[in-house]
């Protein structure tokens, strides 16, 4: 069991690290020749609101839902008619939230 | 060994270093160090290949000729621009976090390079077989989007948060319909594992079981690959440059390493889980003929990702979001009810079960096209009316 994650507790860092490396490399390589005005950030005074919290609060529901979802899809092949119509009904409220949340006007771009 | 050359080499390789006097745990903490040193390196490298191919495709789509100066064909271009980069200076603007505002490029790499670690390559070469590999590629590639967070986040730029917020909204949107989409191969398959969904595909692909589903998939990866009509991630028209616009040299190389891999992970990853993965004649007893087979059909699936960037025109942020959140996700709802009732069902009743599915498919997939034409109508009715009546009253 822990074999097998092995090797992803091995790529994830080595990819980290293969991807650091030319970072690294042009930092040594490249100039380093700063001023206040190079490294100043590039803006102008811009406004702006941000209500894009609404689309991760919809976001953040039905990631959730489909972990619960998967469990029942792995043993979809066990499962009798009955139980199968159980998880539509839970597909069925999650599309009444979206329903919910489509009504209420969430789903606009503002 | 002519067979299955991947599964001898791994075994004599294994055998060579217990034969070291390497305890067998041992050995095989080694081999998966190695393999994935292989992979990572394999795909890391692929990518200057990759960007080449994407810049030549694109260009022939847009009556050009691409690069064709450095190398054979321009083949080197791209190694020629990492040099460039190279010897570029890595500006850090004042006030970003530096230690974030460094690691988040190769996180963006990292995210798409792990992703690779449970593709199956070819029968008995894939990285890892978990159990779990369907979640697995759902969080890590959840990564990638978490770094585009973070560079709008240190750069200390209104312009790049703004830039990230937008495309985090994008991203995360789209990984709603994508999860769903990957419910139906698990179901089908019966396993989360991405080599028991190749298996499971032996009899006949999921894109045939599950033509929507594979749609939904492909069309969502698209989004969160960043590629367009979805490139809301630099869409310089509108964003300056969005997340990345503080980001310089290598460490802005860094991002598009990852977007252009990115592109040919999803086409490999609709591959695998839809289109049979290295299924074909003759795999069972040449298994390397699961790696030609694995490549042509990823070769075809990228050309069409690089064939819809080079067709189709960038889409409106609010466009992205309603075409999301009010077509592709009550579809994708529509679609796992859909598969889970009518297999039931088909086994129940004795139905085929592949004629079953592809007739419920594309019954839903009629509805859906008459229900988008009637709102199309509705829509132009009252663009028509609006327009007679404001002309109405500005006549004399």
């Amino acid at each position: 069991m822990s074999d097998q994650w092995l090797f992803i507790a091995f790529i994830l860092p080595l990819a980290l690290f293969m991807a650091g490396m030319p970072i690294g490399m042009s930092r040594m390589l490249g100039p380093r020749k700063s001023n206040p005005m190079k490294d100043a950030a590039y803006e102008c005074g811009v406004q702006f609101k941000v209500q894009y919290y609404i689309f991760a609060l919809v976001f953040v529901v039905f990631d959730v839902e489909a972990v619960f979802l998967f469990p029942w899809a792995v043993a979809y092949d066990r499962l009798q008619l009955f139980a199968v119509l159980e998880g539509v009904l839970f597909i069925a409220i999650l599309a009444a939230g979206l329903v919910y949340a489509w009504r209420k006007g969430n789903l606009e771009w503002v | 060994m002519i067979a299955d050359p991947f599964a001898t080499i791994g075994t004599l390789l294994r055998e060579f270093l217990v034969g070291l006097g390497l305890q067998a745990a041992q050995a095989n903490a080694l081999v998966n160090f190695l393999g994935a040193g292989a992979l990572a390196t394999a795909v890391l490298l692929l990518t200057f290949f990759l960007i080449w191919v994407e810049r030549k495709v694109l260009a022939r789509l847009q009556d050009r000729l691409g690069p064709n100066r450095v190398g054979p064909f321009g083949l080197l271009q791209t190694i020629a621009d990492a040099v460039k980069l190279l010897t570029k200076e890595v500006i850090v603007p004042v006030g970003a976090d530096k230690l974030i505002y460094y690691i988040a490029p190769p996180l963006t790499v990292m995210s798409v390079v792990g992703l690779w670690a449970v593709i199956p390559l070819a029968p008995n070469l894939v990285g890892t077989d978990i159990n779990v590999g369907v979640i697995y590629l759902i969080s890590i590639g959840a990564i990638g989007t978490l770094a585009i967070m973070l560079a709008g986040w240190s750069s200390n730029n209104k312009y790049a948060l703004l830039g990230a917020f937008r495309s985090v909204a994008m991203l995360i949107s789209y990984e709603v319909p994508m999860v769903l989409a990957l419910l139906v191969p698990t179901m089908l398959a019966g396993s989360m594992g991405t080599v028991a969904i190749v298996e499971g595909q032996r009899e006949m692909w999921f894109v045939v079981l599950a033509p929507l589903a594979a749609f939904l998939f492909f069309t969502s990866s698209m989004a969160e690959a960043g590629k367009a009509p979805f490139d809301l991630l630099e869409a310089e028209s509108e964003i300056v440059a969005g997340y990345n616009i503080e980001y310089s040299s290598m460490a802005f190389g860094m991002f598009f390493v990852g977007e252009f891999l990115h592109g040919f992970t999803l086409a490999a990853l609709t591959v695998t889980l839809f289109f049979g993965g290295w299924l074909g004649p003759g795999v069972d007893q040449y298994a390397w003929l699961g790696l030609f087979y694995f490549g042509l059909k990823t070769a075809i699936v990228y050309f069409v990702v690089i064939w819809i960037r080079g067709t189709l025109p960038r889409l409106r942020i609010d466009q992205v979001n309603a075409v999301n959140w009010k077509f592709l996700v009550p579809l994708a709802l529509a679609v796992v009810v859909l598969t889970a009732v009518v297999d039931k069902l088909a086994a129940g009743q004795g139905w085929d079960r592949t004629w079953a599915l592809l007739l419920a498919n594309g019954l839903v997939f009629l509805c859906v096209l008459t229900g988008v034409q009637l709102y199309a109508r509705s829509v132009r009715r009252r663009i028509e009316i609006g327009a007679r009546s404001t002309s109405a009253i500005g006549a004399p």
